[in-house]
């Protein structure tokens, strides 16, 4: 086993479970809202940019530019006209709502699209790679992680540089008094759930383009996701992007051991992390 | 002329009444302080004029125009802008970034601004970049106060602003009414430390379970009559 190149190929699959992760991450962190419907929203984002780059021969990563607004507007109408209702009090309206929103995106699609595997195709880059050094890296790979390190610093920068994340953030602390302020706390959920679908549109077309997809696979990546983000520590977006590598190094690790211990090499990583450090490695102070 | 005014407020917790038709009014330009003990309605009559409690429309009149029913952004938009009871200040936001929060639903020019904000309490300036809750509790409420002036707010709510601060530090923050008022905004600061209220204000509203039970300008009253109507007995 080459030990260099099973944890750089863990690290860069660390970027595909922390794009998955990321928009779950800021929605908890700004409402507190689990949205179980997150995995299948990012299966509904890959068959978008599939029917993009079937329907209009678009290249993928146009199909994904296009569909960005699309999801944004997804969001924006799931958050105002549906989750807005369910937040409160109580944390169990919302789980129930998204997990029914995430049964109905799953029939939907298999109406839609039928039960076959997809992928959307990228073409020569698929298979193309780089030599770095003594490891060789897929270009693919290589692309998903720096997408998601780039998704991280931006929503950092939102988060900490503009007047709308100082908003999610007074809204985060206290809803109440942030409408003192002027603020409106259902419209920057609403803001907040339509950022959160263009990162699952970028996830989707590295779901898409680097392995096959139908349309059950979302609670499969929604679990990836949950790990990722509470590895991290919830609310932390460096901390879900640490998250995310520490399953895919796992993942791969166990894969190079033996091919069955993958996923479950993964798992032992969360419940590992969780037992050391329960509230995730970077918890936010102020909770 | 009358600014903000409340015409027969009522206001209720489900089946609890905390305000049984409250007549109160702020004239442009003026410092009106409301008294009373715990539980007289004061933080209600607050959350109602602010929007967090929604009334009947008519039963508050700002600049002319019914706002009771208006939702907590729209009346702030117009220009009542709120220091909270226990500051509330937003604890994963340093104190400037509390401070510029303050105008994200009212942008408008006038005086004040971050620069005058430091000139009025110069210590923010040197803990600009702290978080909030690193601040003592003196300089929090310094933070709560111009937050809440940099939306060049008409009318200013000041709830409970002395509310577990030293005598000294008490005295430093109501040493800003003058120039906030100079500066053009009229104040409502509402108070359980009578002596400190009833020195900046030019007039004074008692309120005893929900009801206004004296008022008048602060050397018309006496000791006792406050007394009275803050305790409901004589002294």
């Amino acid at each position: 086993m080459n030990w260099l190149d099973t944890i750089v190929q863990g690290l860069l699959l660390g970027g595909l479970y922390a794009l998955f992760a990321a928009g779950l991450s800021l929605v908890f962190g700004i409402m507190r809202l689990v949205n179980l419907a997150h995995g299948d929203l990012i299966v509904l984002a890959a068959f978008l940019i599939l029917v993009l780059v079937s329907a209009l021969g678009l290249n993928p990563f146009v199909a994904a530019l296009v569909a960005m607004p699309v999801m944004f507007g997804i969001g924006w109408l799931l958050q105002s006209q549906l989750f807005n209702r369910t937040l409160g009090p109580d944390i169990l309206p919302p789980l129930l709502v998204t997990f029914g929103l995430s049964i109905v995106i799953q029939n939907a699609l298999l109406e839609g699209f039928s039960a076959d595997s997809r992928r959307i195709s990228a073409g020569a880059l698929e298979t193309a790679s780089l030599a770095l050094g003594p490891v060789n890296v897929g270009v693919m790979p290589l692309l998903t992680f720096l997408s998601a390190v780039l998704v991280i610093i931006g929503l950092n920068q939102l988060f900490y540089r503009t007047a709308l994340g100082r908003a999610f953030r007074a809204t985060s602390d206290d809803a109440v008094i942030a409408g003192l302020m002027g603020i409106k706390p259902h419209r920057i959920f609403a803001t907040a759930t339509g950022i959160a679908m263009v990162v699952v549109t970028i996830a989707a077309l590295y779901l898409g383009t680097r392995a096959n997809f139908d349309p059950t696979v979302g609670p499969a990546r929604l679990i990836y996701a949950f790990e990722a983000v509470i590895i991290g520590g919830l609310g932390s977006l460096w901390g879900t992007l640490a998250g995310g590598v520490i399953i895919g190094v796992a993942q791969t690790l166990g894969a190079s051991i033996n091919p069955e211990w993958q996923i479950l090499a993964g798992h032992i990583a969360f419940l590992l992390v969780l037992l050391v450090r329960p509230r995730g490695l970077f918890p936010r102070a102020v909770d | 002329m009358t600014l903000l005014e409340t015409r027969g407020l009522t206001a209720r917790y489900g089946d609890f009444q905390a305000l049984f038709g409250v007549d109160i009014a702020l004239e442009a330009g003026e410092i009106v302080a409301i008294i009373g003990a715990n539980g007289a309605g004061k933080t209600t009559l607050m959350r109602s004029i602010s929007g967090v409690l929604k009334n009947a429309a008519e039963q508050i009149m700002f600049g002319g125009e019914p706002i009771g029913a208006l939702s907590a952004p729209d009346v702030m938009a117009r220009g009542i802008a709120m220091v909270p009871e226990g500051r509330k200040l937003f604890p994963s936001l340093s104190v400037e970034e509390n401070l510029l929060i303050g105008k994200y639903g009212r942008a408008v020019d006038g005086p004040w601004s971050l620069e005058t904000i430091y000139g009025l309490f110069p210590i923010l300036k040197e803990r600009r970049n702290s978080p909030a809750p690193a601040l003592s509790g003196g300089q929090q409420q310094m933070v709560a106060i111009g937050r809440a002036l940099m939306s060049n707010p008409r009318v200013l709510l000041c709830d409970e602003i002395s509310l577990g601060l030293a005598p000294v530090v008490i005295r430093d923050i109501y040493a800003a009414f003058p120039a906030i008022r100079a500066a053009g905004a009229s104040v409502v600061i509402v108070e359980q430390d009578v002596s400190q209220a009833l020195k900046v204000a030019d007039r004074v509203y008692c309120m005893m379970e929900g009801r206004v039970t004296l008022t008048g300008t602060p050397a018309a009253l006496t000791r006792e009559d406050i007394h009275a109507a803050y305790f409901g007995v004589r002294g």
